[in-house]
């Protein structure tokens, strides 16, 4: 039954009365009360000196404990600005939080290094951040993907990008191949879940068949989830690397997209991919047909 | 965000880390005079340039003139110097077009027993920085891992700890200093990686450290950048910018919340988010052709952003193509068209303009372009797209 979401999934917002916290935490109800018309999946926000009062039907509350004791959520969306994001990552871990998806785009490598470190001893899961969420399709979502692009089904992907893995999902689509759980890791060089902490939740996975793995330039993650993959995975991988044609040392978006010193580069994540049978396209248009011809 | 190495000295010497005497000049008299003031027997003139390899880089207009130059005399000092200073510096780094050098840094002449590599930066596997040393001083550090993997040493740290002492006497041992000189680098290393940390860097790099014939361990060079999304925080860092280092086209795109890299190709992109815009240049490349520039518009595509985006696009000479594409998600396709269109009118186009969309009212979207009485292509899908942006270039 998927992964990371699943019908006991309860989400609050931090930052909810931002401009984005609220758009997206009303995209997400209005998916999850077509997937679970019974079920209240989100149920708050928080904003920190804004709590007690109520924001489109959304009550706001002081800090996360408080969220969780009135609400029994076990969820954190995040879309607090990125000065004060690390806080608030490690707020709702304290607070209990088992799931913490944080979107936010822009916090400094010194303060995720921090956050890494201080969650070492904490159960929470971290996703992201500068990531589109999660989604599992039919049953809830948790970020800023459109709902209705995906199909649920059996093929789990796991993304760098996130328009990207929108197209990946449309693609799969297409081609008759829903998916389990989508899930974006995020473009920043250091990050919360790693590619092979979710090979591991998917193999286990008894509903997902397939695992499509989005990658980019920079850093070696790739190359290690290869190796994971070797050793570990038995279920059919297929997958597309970014950035073939990036120049070296400029940044391409995202802050984690750079080849420095010469590694780093697609070549080197295509090749370590295909050596452990992972069907890799050239093209970002093949990434659904890529899926198909991984599961034979 | 990058500094100059006279910057980053000054920095250093703030920290407490060991840097040679140095000054800065601007004209070629003062290039004179800052060999006198040092009053040593040699000195070296060098180029102040955001771009490595200076020292067998280069000058346009004086092919024999190096971009960093020992001297023995005042008068050595202002000739080297007239022929730097406004002239075209070319290295390995800076691509062909080079970069014009309007300030130099004299420093003082040393008597070096020994040359190493330092470097910290941020390993990602780990989560953490890493301290990088070799005894290969002055070498390309990249060639030392590729050729001779065994001479890299590197020791992660903790960001709140620091680097300990017996860290910093692990790797002296290692790379066989003197006790004298270990106990130099037992002082150096932490101050390294604790600057590293307070300044939120994204790489600090000395090629070479040096060790001085009386085993003092001191930074010979200063290559330091700084964390773009931690500048924010550090007031004083960031008027260390040097925006004619920077591309005006880059710059300006930066401004109206765009990110944009100039490349060497003559087929514009504007697309929405960095992994599907990456992977629009891989797409124009994977057909024949060959992007002009990297270009995320993000997530809202507003008829300003698009304005903008295009005209930066058409400022660039060499595009003769234009691709757009667009994943319409949150933000529906034919909000998008509207914003193209508008774009479009005000911007005058003057190449071909292909746009591939799909999402969320695609199918109205394309009714839209093809009504609009433009002179646009509508692509099916992303290989379609990319084979019409092609074919444009030759029609």
């Amino acid at each position: 039954m998927s992964i990371l979401v699943t019908p006991h999934t309860k989400v609050i917002c931090q930052g909810i009365t931002g401009r984005s916290g609220l758009f997206h935490s009303q995209k997400c109800r209005e998916y999850a009360q077509e997937c679970q018309p019974d079920a209240d999946v989100f149920v708050g926000g928080v904003t920190p000196g804004k709590g007690g009062t109520e924001i489109d039907g959304f009550p706001v509350f002081n800090s996360v404990g408080e969220a969780r004791e009135k609400t029994g959520a076990n969820t954190s969306m995040v879309f607090v600005p990125p000065p004060f994001c690390a806080d608030a990552i490690l707020e709702a871990a304290d607070a209990g939080m088992e799931l913490i998806v944080a979107i936010t785009e822009g916090i400094p490598v010194m303060d995720m290094i921090r956050v890494r470190a201080a969650m070492a001893r904490s159960s929470a899961r971290l996703i992201g951040p500068n990531c589109p969420g999660i989604i599992t399709p039919g049953v809830a979502k948790i970020g800023i993907m459109p709902g209705y692009i995906h199909t649920p089904g059996r093929i789990g992907i796991i993304s760098k990008s996130g328009t990207l893995t929108y197209e990946a999902a449309w693609q799969l689509g297409r081609v008759g191949l829903g998916q389990s759980t989508a899930v974006g890791i995020g473009g920043d060089p250091i990050a919360g879940t790693s590619f092979i902490d979710l090979l591991e939740l998917f193999e286990k996975d008894p509903d997902t068949d397939g695992i499509l793995l989005i990658g980019e330039i920079g850093g070696t993650a790739e190359q290690e989830a290869a190796e994971y993959i070797r050793s570990h995975v038995t279920k059919p991988v297929a997958g597309f690397i970014a950035g073939r044609t990036a120049p070296p040392g400029k940044r391409m978006g995202h802050a984690g997209a750079i080849i420095s010193g010469g590694g780093g580069t697609a070549a080197e994540k295509i090749e370590a991919l295909r050596a452990v049978g992972a069907v890799i396209s050239d093209s970002p248009a093949g990434m659904g047909e890529a899926m198909k011809e991984a599961l034979g | 965000m990058k500094i100059h190495e006279y910057q980053a000295k000054n920095l250093f010497r703030e920290a407490g880390i060991a840097v040679p005497q140095g000054i800065v000049v601007r004209t070629a008299d003062q290039a004179a005079d800052a060999f006198t003031e040092l009053g040593g027997d040699v000195a070296v003139v060098k180029s102040q340039i955001h771009a490595g390899g200076r020292g067998k880089g280069r000058f346009k207009e004086h092919p024999d003139q190096p971009g960093v130059v020992l001297v023995r005399s005042a008068e050595e000092a202002r000739e080297n110097a007239e022929r730097m200073l406004g002239s075209t510096l070319v290295t390995v780094q800076t691509g062909q077009q080079g970069k014009q050098v309007g300030t130099l840094f004299v420093e003082q002449g040393l008597k070096i027993a020994r040359e190493l590599y330092l470097g910290i930066v941020v390993d990602r596997s780990i989560g953490g920085p890493v301290l990088i040393m070799s005894s290969e001083g002055g070498m390309e550090i990249e060639k030392v891992a590729q050729e001779t993997p065994e001479k890299i040493l590197s020791e992660p740290f903790d960001v709140a700890l620091g680097l300990f002492p017996y860290q910093a006497r692990k790797l002296a041992w290692a790379l066989g200093l003197n006790p004298r000189a270990v106990r130099s680098a037992e002082k150096l290393l932490p101050q390294l990686c604790r600057f590293f940390v307070d300044h939120d860097c994204s790489m600090t790099e000395i090629n070479p450290l040096v060790l001085t014939e009386d085993d003092q361990l001191l930074a010979l060079d200063a290559k330091v950048s700084f964390d773009d999304n931690a500048v924010y925080r550090h007031p004083e860092l960031a008027e260390l910018r040097d925006l004619s280092e920077e591309d005006p086209a880059e710059l300006r795109a930066a401004e109206a919340g765009l990110s944009y890299v100039s490349l060497d190709g003559n087929i514009g992109c504007l697309v929405n988010g960095a992994g599907l815009a990456m992977s629009t240049m891989d797409l124009i490349k994977l057909h024949g052709g060959e992007p002009a520039n990297f270009l995320d518009v993000g997530g809202g595509a507003s008829v300003d952003q698009v304005t903008e985006a295009f005209r930066i696009i058409l400022g660039d000479d060499a595009v003769r193509a234009v691709l757009v594409n667009i994943f319409g998600g949150i933000m529906r396709c034919d909000v998008i068209v509207e914003a193209l269109l508008e774009a479009f009118d005000k911007v005058g186009f003057h190449v071909p303009l292909v746009v591939r969309l799909e999402g969320t009212n695609v199918d109205q979207a394309r009714q839209m372009l093809q009504e609009s009485g433009r002179d646009i292509v509508a692509a099916d899908d992303l290989t379609d797209a990319a084979r019409k942006v092609v074919a444009a270039l030759s029609a």
